[in-house]
């Protein structure tokens, strides 16, 4: 039997907290699960630094691929005696599901923005090059490591097979969802998966949804919607998000500097050159990463000191809400008064803005700039999710924008009353 | 602070404005891709490169009154167009990103028909293939636009004219 087809004496299956069980029977999937690069999900957090908002937000990649590929799997199921689809794309539907987070790195975001990375990159490199789950593909076909690729990628020709794993309503989303909801512990983020399974067909080049179905995915998209302001955009995550990003910057600019680190940061330095191999990036995870961070609480620069100690102990900056256009001359003013009081204010004071984040919305797609969720009617034709529901259509026409001045208040408070500084900071900070 | 919003409003500026949402993504990935200094992340979307993060940022600049948004109704769609306000334009004062240099092709660009600057993007986001396997992808991917290889090639001329014009 070609090792495609290859299926294991025993179905193995992972007790899994959201979908219960996550069945595996290709000997295919049981290997890619058992590679390194597989492996190393797990010591990558599915949600950075919401760790230290939510608590109990500690689950990995590891866990939300194998909840995709599942997911996939069942939808699968469901399509196997619709005509058009081509069953022929079964196993690389799964393997695409399994493997399309594998280039995530620690921090990802974080990392991806201060290092100039793209996280895109290193799966395509995990999936071409020299590693185990190339091994495993290339025994499939030699071309199979390609298509895995091309469909993570969302440049393979059968756009179908591609909505699966990424549209607006996909493998994807759906298990990010429910699962960052069931570990954060919040009430959001349900919705009735099974349901919307159900109600999904199979097109020439997406996947639509039956229109009996549309309150189902109704309450996908508000899931969608308030699992990004109460969970992603959560305004703590976003502190400890702006640390971690300055934490980058300093030790970037003092490796730069030729600064002398009580412990070299040799895992960094390919970062810092920014010439980061597959091999380097592949051997920095959280661990390696959290363990600096502690090395730097002890460094002589009290920039870099203090930050680490920050993100370590959560010791959070603290935000006001703020609008660059109307507050500009704010900015200005409190720039140069964190300079006088010897706070730099390229490290301590610091506007985030909310496309500063990797999630999103619903998009209609007005001017196919993204191609929207479509509902099967009865009589065949297709429409726009939001043109036939008043609830979508309301939460995609909201503002949903927001910018907050994150600064570290203690060091504010320390500062000698008797500074006038002091007292024009909080004056413009507390109003 | 907001430099990655600046340079936004500085393009917008710099092309007197610009009609379509699609239009204004593919011109951004375009400049993007001829080594400007754009940081939206762009991937790959059933019509070609598009960036959430750039669609948010511009979102975030019609909030703020730097960019003024106005929705139009076409036969059977919507069409946005986007034109910096004064507040964007005091706003580029203390943030300055000037694309005054490129002004010229960059209206060049704002001409070409929404359509034709999704091809150039798609062939820019293939360009580390080789000329015919580029051509092979965008059959494969763009199927259903029918690009002929008259459309292929003379986007790839526009592509050339464009990296010597604008030059930064």
């Amino acid at each position: 039997m070609a090792y495609k087809d290859e299926k294991l004496n025993e179905e193995k299956v992972f007790k899994d907290p959201v979908h219960r069980y996550v069945h595996v029977r290709d000997r295919v999937i049981w290997d890619l699960i058992g590679t390194r690069e597989f492996q190393r999900l797990r010591r990558i957090k599915q949600l950075g630094t919401t760790y230290l908002t939510f608590h109990g937000a500690e689950h990995s990649r590891f866990s939300h691929s194998l909840g995709v590929y599942e997911i996939v799997r069942r939808i699968l199921v469901n399509f196997e005696d619709r005509p058009t689809w081509n069953r022929e794309e079964r196993l690389l539907c799964l393997c695409a599901g399994l493997l399309h987070d594998l280039g995530h790195g620690p921090f990802s975001h974080t990392f991806e923005k201060v290092f100039k990375l793209d996280h895109e990159e290193f799966t395509r490199a995990i999936i071409l090059g020299d590693t185990q789950v190339n091994q495993i593909l290339t025994r499939v076909g030699k071309e199979f490591p390609q298509k895995v690729a091309d469909v993570i990628n969302k440049t393979y020709h059968d756009k179908l097979v591609v909505s699966l794993i990424s549209s607006q309503i996909d493998a994807d989303r759906m298990d990010y969802l429910q699962r960052d909801a069931y570990f954060t512990g919040v009430s959001y983020g349900h919705f009735d998966m099974e349901r919307i399974l159900r109600v999904m067909r199979p097109l020439e080049d997406q996947v639509v949804i039956k229109e009996s179905g549309m309150h189902a995915v109704e309450d996908y998209i508000m899931s969608r919607y308030q699992m990004y302001w109460q969970v992603y955009f959560h305004p703590v995550t976003r502190s400890a998000d702006v640390i971690l990003t300055k934490i980058l910057h300093r030790v970037k600019e003092l490796y730069h500097e030729g600064y002398t680190f009580r412990v070299q940061p040799v895992p960094f330095i390919s970062f810092f050159e920014e010439d980061v191999s597959l091999s380097d990036y592949i051997h920095l995870d959280e661990g390696v990463v959290l363990y600096y961070f502690q090395m730097w609480e002890e460094e002589a620069d009290p920039i870099l000191r203090d930050l680490a100690d920050r993100f370590v102990n959560r010791r959070l900056f603290k935000y006001t809400e703020f609008n660059p256009n109307l507050q500009m001359k704010d900015w200005m003013e409190l720039y140069q008064l964190f300079r006088d009081v010897d706070l730099d204010p390229e490290y301590y004071l610091v506007v985030d803005s909310s496309s500063d984040l990797p999630y999103d919305f619903y998009r209609p797609g007005e001017e196919e700039e993204r191609l929207p969720i479509h509902l099967l009617m009865p009589n065949q034709e297709l429409k726009e999710l939001s043109r036939q529901s008043d609830i979508v259509e309301g939460i995609s026409g909201k503002k949903r924008t927001d910018h907050k001045l994150y600064f570290p208040r203690d060091a504010i408070e320390q500062l000698a009353d008797d500074r006038p500084e002091k007292e024009k900071i909080k004056r413009i900070l507390y109003r | 602070m907001l430099d990655n919003h600046a340079r936004l409003v500085g393009i917008i500026a710099a092309a007197d404005g610009v009609v379509g949402r699609k239009k204004l993504q593919k011109i951004i990935y375009i400049m993007k891709k001829l080594g400007f200094p754009f940081e939206e992340k762009y991937t790959f979307y059933f019509y070609g490169p598009y960036s959430e993060e750039l669609s948010l940022r511009i979102e975030e600049l019609t909030n703020l009154n730097f960019v003024s948004e106005v929705k139009e109704e076409k036969s059977n769609y919507y069409q946005y167009r986007y034109q910096v306000t004064e507040q964007g334009k005091a706003f580029l004062q203390h943030a300055p990103a000037d694309f005054s240099t490129i002004s010229e092709p960059l209206q060049e660009i704002k001409q070409k028909s929404s359509r034709f600057l999704e091809l150039v993007a798609t062939m820019l986001y293939f360009d580390q293939l080789s000329e015919d396997e580029i051509e092979q992808k965008v059959e494969e991917v763009k199927k259903k636009s029918n690009y002929t290889k008259q459309d292929m090639q003379e986007a790839r001329a526009f592509i050339k004219y464009i990296k010597q014009t604008m030059v930064h």
